[in-house]
């Protein structure tokens, strides 16, 4: 094979006619057979623009969500240094004015999604701020040498090349950028003064301008440490020195992010060191509260045909909550899970905005339609329909065409009733002590995607401590629902819901009105109990136990009250919504359009674990090799099965060494069995130079999978590496 | 020995039949299959939310669905996956190498058997006469295979009597030992206290009943004393302790491959995959394929059948001489055309990036057999590997083999590869990925590095050759001390100056340095902070190259 050699590890292959190269698609691996067809290049357009429109929509919305931090820290990085032109000669800024100021951004543990927020907080700072922005990565700094190298030649070099592109003389970028082998510190303030004084003499070109506007206020320098905890304490602690030493000539600025909290800074900096800092903190948003709004604007919404199911939303939702926090892994998830549905539904086809869906259709062809009554919820809803109708949908593709039209419609209506009531649902049951139906909406979310959630025992406990709420706190809730409402599309079920609610909402504040005559009334009849209670005072415990029971049931049976009875209407009505809009999607005819369920395929690409199916087809190769003569029962192995299996199981049973010689006995023991080969044969010491071989092989091939390595413990021993098994 | 060797392969031809109904009708269950997974699987889902027990169950569980295509049930639970170790016996491995020589299945009752052979030596009349008292059929059968198996132990045994007492020693005291204080191990209770023999299993599932939290206690028992608990049998018994490689070679590409239909049937199974890589590749994921057996062949396949029309970079990650230099000198010089040379391996990849960056056009794919490789493994290569993969034009596939190859990526490295995890299990022979290992178990030829020590001196000047000699006759005469530092420079640069084959400490270091470039010498410093010098090659390679040297002159 021309990939195996001796010599070498690493081969490169070019197409021999790099003319007709041609530079491969993505599209044209779109489909599982051989040819393409023009619906598969449908659908994968459709997958790209649905993906480019969900990615720009999360870029959207992170910047939102950064919005407030940012802000602040580029408030911070620019009042950082406001004393140092304006030679303001108090005391606090005498004080402070040794100190680097030092931004500590908490990040969470999410690490993943840093790079991401630093990409974009330097962007922001390199527009709006100073052109003097470094990033630098705790992998890359292991010595201060490496910072001071890193920190100048993003510096002086970016700015060497700045001036040269606007000169058009590239001749000594690069040698700059290489021969900068010793570095210090004290080159920078030269470099610095040079440059706040060029942009000072002001020059025509477009930089220079933005320079000039800001030139009161001299550019800070912007250190940023993206990962604290990986760099190393003393090259932090020393570049800090250093950095000290010229805070007076430079206008330095770093900021620090953190994955864990803000301790960890005293923690690697001894107080001499982080004495010379002046921090302040800033706290992020939770990845949490990020998750729920990324599942508020790519799950919770009409605006994109694709859904994700039950499942496999829990999936993802349970690889963030125990593996990773990181929004940007759920992301890539779900743009898994797009493309896994685009490409093996081949319904998916419709999975696009109404309007495109509609021409779409009308461009089927007799396969697609067959397609489609082979759909098992479409095979349902026709099961449902009379049988003149039956037969229509089964024999006549136009009739089916125009059928489907419809139910798609259904279908997103059943979604824009679906996402305002289950905010609705969720503002009732978020408020309960314990939330029983989940704090978040992305749990209530997926009990109601899984079964009716009315049928569920957390719903009718939610319901029965609803039935205990205060007024107030139900005027505010619903207050809140029609907020809900409000903002979602004014159509027709929403707004009588709306108007419905509205209604409730007035009668309750009349109530408040009416209340204090009502209390009057309660007031009275409390009086004329009173007093028999009050003659009873000395009596006997069974005397006293008959009352209670009297008044237990006269309770029960008492008439309730306005506000109790509005309440139950309240109530009623919501669960009657339930009922009514929150149908699980697999009740809807068609869902598989545009509901991807694969949820197992999700969760064996992204949270794979590659040491069980190591060891399960170890363990049992007939999982994999489908072959009678390896079906076994229980946690044993046949003796026909492949060699490394019989010396894997053989292993399991020594302990933290192996004896070679003895495995190999028992190797040639069990093979020869298997063989049908008479064991008593008298061997005198010889084993079979084949079994030897075919033992050798196996037992290099433990050894490369990791199970066991040589030791020198014992001669001829190898030792074990792993823990039990099966 | 051929013909021997066919025999399960005949017996599953006959069984093909059989074989190809099964997968039909798994066809034809397709879809009721899948149903019964989801529900199994919305079971577990909605019991494992937020709990964490559960979930872990889950995780073993929800995998079990990865092979949804390949069985219905399969379910290994983490939980089996990491259990605490128990202590073995020494000849648990004998009792069920007799077990499994056995007829498949009938795993009843070995336990007797076992301890009968490691008796075998000591046994004393009392106990061998209570043995015999239980069912007389059941002994009867039981008796046959262990016996075979003793009596080959015996046999061996006899061959050098010396060790005999050892072995069976070692085995009896060995369950005493690790006994300490009142916690008796639960695998030998039953066995030793009640005179019946029970079976091996059940015994074995009944004291795991009853005593479950021992586990831990087992744990610490393990670990407690250092002693270890095997036979003292070395390979010297055998009469060809060690194979050479080449032997080994020629020996097992004789055997023929057991169960090929089904091991071909696994590869059809994976090759329909392949659109999907290219598909999912050149959407911006990397692969990454797991699972027992070589997945060279697999991806040699994908090459040859996807990439004949594209730039693409194969890499040997278990080749012992890999370096990421290599890899991505090979990028920079045979893909890109770039003749220069680069301080260090971030300025390299920096160059690469600003290349692709440049040129939207370019492509290329990077197949890494063995990422985890023994060289590639290193954290700063792993790193500078994974952004590699995030470049735009670059498409990484890759394979991994160790079973704790995942640690290798934290949650950054992991979202910069962009994994997407695929279990390809093929079951096919690591040949290759091995070969280059230097295995326990085969003899070292060392004629490669004799050829190559030849080689070299045979362009050197006669005084250079001198000195070498002199350096490997030093070593050669210190072959017995085990605490051999090497020669420390000052004392070889006298030496050689007395032989007149150097005049300066100048022209030795130059020397030297020629030695050190082919690897020949290697310079180790010595805790009094004297440099030595010392030749990496075996005794017997040396001794042969002398040999062969004074030959010529």
């Amino acid at each position: 094979m021309a990939t195996s050699s001796v010599s070498r590890g690493c081969f490169v292959f070019k197409p021999k006619d790099s003319k007709k190269r041609k530079i491969p698609v993505a599209a044209d691996f779109f489909n599982k057979g051989d040819a393409i067809s023009e619906s598969d290049r449908l659908q994968f357009s459709t997958y790209e623009s649905l993906w480019q429109q969900m990615k720009e929509e999360t870029e959207r919305f992170q910047d939102n969500l950064n919005e407030k931090i940012f802000d602040s820290l580029l408030s911070f990085i620019k009042n950082s240094h406001i004393h140092l032109n304006s030679k303001v000669n108090d005391w606090s800024y005498r004080m402070r004015c040794s100190e680097i100021p030092t931004a500590a951004v908490v990040l969470g543990v999410n690490v993943p999604d840093h790079e991401m927020t630093f990409q974009r907080f330097s962007d922001l700072v390199k527009q709006s701020l100073t052109p003097h922005v470094v990033c630098l990565h705790g992998k890359e700094c292991t010595t201060v040498k490496q910072v001071l190298q890193k920190v100048l030649m993003h510096l002086l070099g970016g700015t060497v090349n700045d001036e040269e592109a606007e000169e058009e003389d590239m001749h000594h970028s690069t040698p700059l950028s290489q021969r900068r082998i010793h570095c210090s510190m004290a080159s920078l303030p030269g470099w610095y003064k040079a440059i706040t004084q060029t942009s000072g003499s002001g020059s025509p070109s477009k930089k220079r301008k933005s320079c000039a506007v800001e030139k009161e206020q001299a550019p800070p320098i912007v250190i940023i440490f993206k990962d604290l905890e990986t760099f190393l304490p003393e090259v932090l602690q020393n570049f800090i020195t250093i950095c000290s030493n010229y805070i007076q000539q430079l206008p330095l600025v770093l900021v620090f992010g953190i994955a864990t909290s803000p301790i960890t800074i005293h923690r690697m900096l001894p107080h001499a060191v982080s004495s010379l800092l002046c921090i302040e903190l800033f706290q992020s948003l939770s990845c949490s509260d990020h998750l729920t709004t990324v599942i508020d604007k790519l799950v919770l919404t009409t605006k994109f045909p694709f859904k994700l199911s039950g499942k496999v939303l829990q999936v993802l939702i349970v690889i963030f909550l125990y593996h990773d926090f990181s929004v940007r892994n759920f992301v890539k998830g779900f743009q898994l899970s797009l493309l896994e549905h685009f490409y093996s539904q081949p319904l998916s086809l419709l999975c696009c905005s109404l309007d495109e869906a509609n021409g779409r259709i009308r461009n089927l062809a007799h396969g697609d339609c067959e397609r489609i009554r082979q759909v098992p919820s479409f095979m349902r809803y026709v099961d449902c329909q009379d049988s003149e109708k039956q037969i229509e949908l089964l024999t006549n593709d136009q009739y089916l065409k125009d059928d489907v039209q419809k139910l798609l419609k259904d279908l997103h209506i059943y979604h824009e009733n679906y996402f305002p009531v289950l905010k609705c649902l969720h503002v009732f049951t978020s408020s309960l002590p314990k939330y029983p139906l989940g704090k978040q909406i992305r749990e209530l979310y997926v009990t109601c995607l899984e079964r009716n959630v009315w049928e569920t025992e957390e719903y009718s406990s939610a319901f029965q401590l609803l039935g205990m709420m205060a007024n107030n706190e139900l005027v505010s809730l619903l207050q809140k629902c029609i907020d809900v409402l409000k903002s979602s599309k004014q159509q027709k079920p929403l707004t009588d819901i709306r108007q419905k609610l509205e209604e409730f909402l007035s009668k309750f504040q009349k109530l408040d009105d009416i209340a204090p005559e009502m209390h009057d009334k309660e007031g009275d009849e409390n009086n004329k109990t009173s007093p028999e209670k009050s003659l009873q005072k000395k009596t006997d415990l069974y005397e006293l136990q008959k009352t209670l029971m009297e008044m237990k049931k006269s309770r029960r049976s008492k008439k309730l009250s306005r506000f109790e009875a509005l309440r139950m209407e309240v109530l009623e009505f919501m669960d009657k919504l339930v009922r009514q809009y929150l149908l699980p999607p697999e009740t809807q005819p068609l869902h598989e359009v545009i509901y991807f369920s694969g949820a197992s395929t999700i969760r064996r690409h992204l949270n794979a674990t590659p040491r069980t199916a190591l060891q399960t087809a170890l363990s049992k190769p007939y999982n994999y090799l489908q072959n009678e003569a390896l079906r076994s029962e229980g946690e044993t192995i046949t003796n026909t099965a492949p060699d490394i299996c019989i010396v894997y199981k053989l292993h399991l049973e020594c302990g933290r060494l192996i004896n070679l010689y003895d495995w190999l006995q028992a190797f040639v023991t069990v093979v020869s069995a298997s063989e049908g080969q008479d064991p008593d044969k008298p061997s005198k010491g010889q084993v079979d130079q084949v079994l030897h071989a075919r033992f050798i092989r196996a037992v290099s091939e433990l050894e490369f999978l990791g199970f066991i390595k040589p030791t020198k413990q014992k001669t001829d021993h190898v030792a074990r590496l792993t823990w039990g098994g099966f | 020995m051929n013909l021997i060797l066919c025999a399960p392969i005949f017996s599953h031809s006959s069984s093909g039949i059989n074989q190809k109904n099964n997968v039909r009708r798994t066809l034809l269950n397709v879809k009721q299959d899948s149903q019964k997974w989801e529900k199994t699987e919305q079971a577990q889902e909605s019991l494992e939310v937020f709990n964490e027990r559960d979930y872990v169950e889950a995780l073993g569980a929800g995998d079990s669905g990865c092979q949804g295509d390949l069985s219905d049930e399969i379910s290994t639970a983490g939980r089996d996956l990491f259990t605490f170790q128990t202590i073995k016996r020494a000849d648990k491995m004998a009792k069920l190498a007799s077990e499994l020589a056995q007829t498949p299945g009938k795993s009843v009752t070995f336990c007797a058997a076992g301890q009968q052979l490691t008796a075998g030596q000591i046994r004393d009349n009392g106990q061998s006469n209570q043995r015999k008292t239980p069912s007389k059929s059941k002994r009867k059968y039981v008796s046959t295979t262990p016996y075979r198996l003793r009596k080959r132990l015996t046999d061996l045994a006899d061959l050098s009597s010396g060790s005999e007492s050892d072995y069976s020693s070692s085995d009896s005291e060995g369950g005493e030992e690790s006994t300490p204080g009142g916690v008796s191990n639960p695998r030998l209770t039953p066995e030793a206290v009640t005179p019946t023999p029970t079976p091996g299993k059940t015994a074995v599932k009944k004291s795991r009943k009853l005593a479950p939290p021992s586990l831990v206690e087992l744990y610490f028992e393990a670990h407690s004393s250092s002693k270890v608990l095997t036979s003292d049998c070395t390979l010297q018994k055998l009469q060809t302790p060690k194979l050479d490689q080449e032997t080994l070679e020629r020996l097992v590409s004789d055997d023929r491959v057991p169960f090929a239909p089904e091991i071909r049937q696994l590869n059809k199974q994976h090759e329909k995959l392949f659109r999907k890589w290219m598909l999912q590749t050149q959407l911006g994921f990397s692969l990454v394929l797991y699972g027992l057996g070589s997945k060279r062949e697999l991806l040699e396949e994908f090459r040859c059948q996807m990439l004949q029309g594209d730039v693409h970079v194969v890499v040997n990650g278990f080749f012992p001489n890999i370096t990421l230099k290599s890899i991505l000198n090979s990028i920079t010089e045979e893909v890109l055309g770039y003749e220069g040379t680069f301080r260090n391996p971030v300025d390299q990849l920096n160059y690469i990036i600003r290349a692709f960056q440049e040129d939207s056009t370019l492509d290329l794919y990077l197949l890494i057999h063995n990422i985890d490789g023994q060289m590639l493994r290193g954290d700063r290569n792993q790193q500078i590997l994974g952004q590699l993969s995030a470049i735009p034009g670059i498409h990484l596939l890759a394979s991994i083999d160790h079973l704790n190859a995942p640690l290798m990526w934290d949650q950054t490295r992991n979202c910069l590869f962009n994994w997407l995890w695929y279990e390809v299990t093929t079951f096919k022979s690591y040949a290759e990925e091995t070969s280059y290992e230097n295995s326990l178990l085969v003899k070292q030829s060392g004629a490669l590095a004799l050829s190559s020590l030849i080689h070299v001196l045979r362009s050197l000047t006669p005084n250079a050759r001198g000195i070498f000699k002199l350096l490997a006759r030093f070593q050669l005469e210190n072959k017995d001390n085990s605490y051999y530092p090497g020669l420390s420079f000052q004392d070889f640069y006298q030496r050689c100056r007395d032989a007149f084959l150097v005049n300066s400490n100048l022209t030795l270091r130059a020397q030297l340095t020629e030695f050190r470039d082919h690897k020949l010498i290697r310079n180790k410093k010595g805790a009094d902070g004297v440099e030595y010098l010392i030749i990496p090659v075996d005794m017997a390679t040396l001794t042969d190259f002398l040999e062969m040297e004074d030959k010529e002159t």
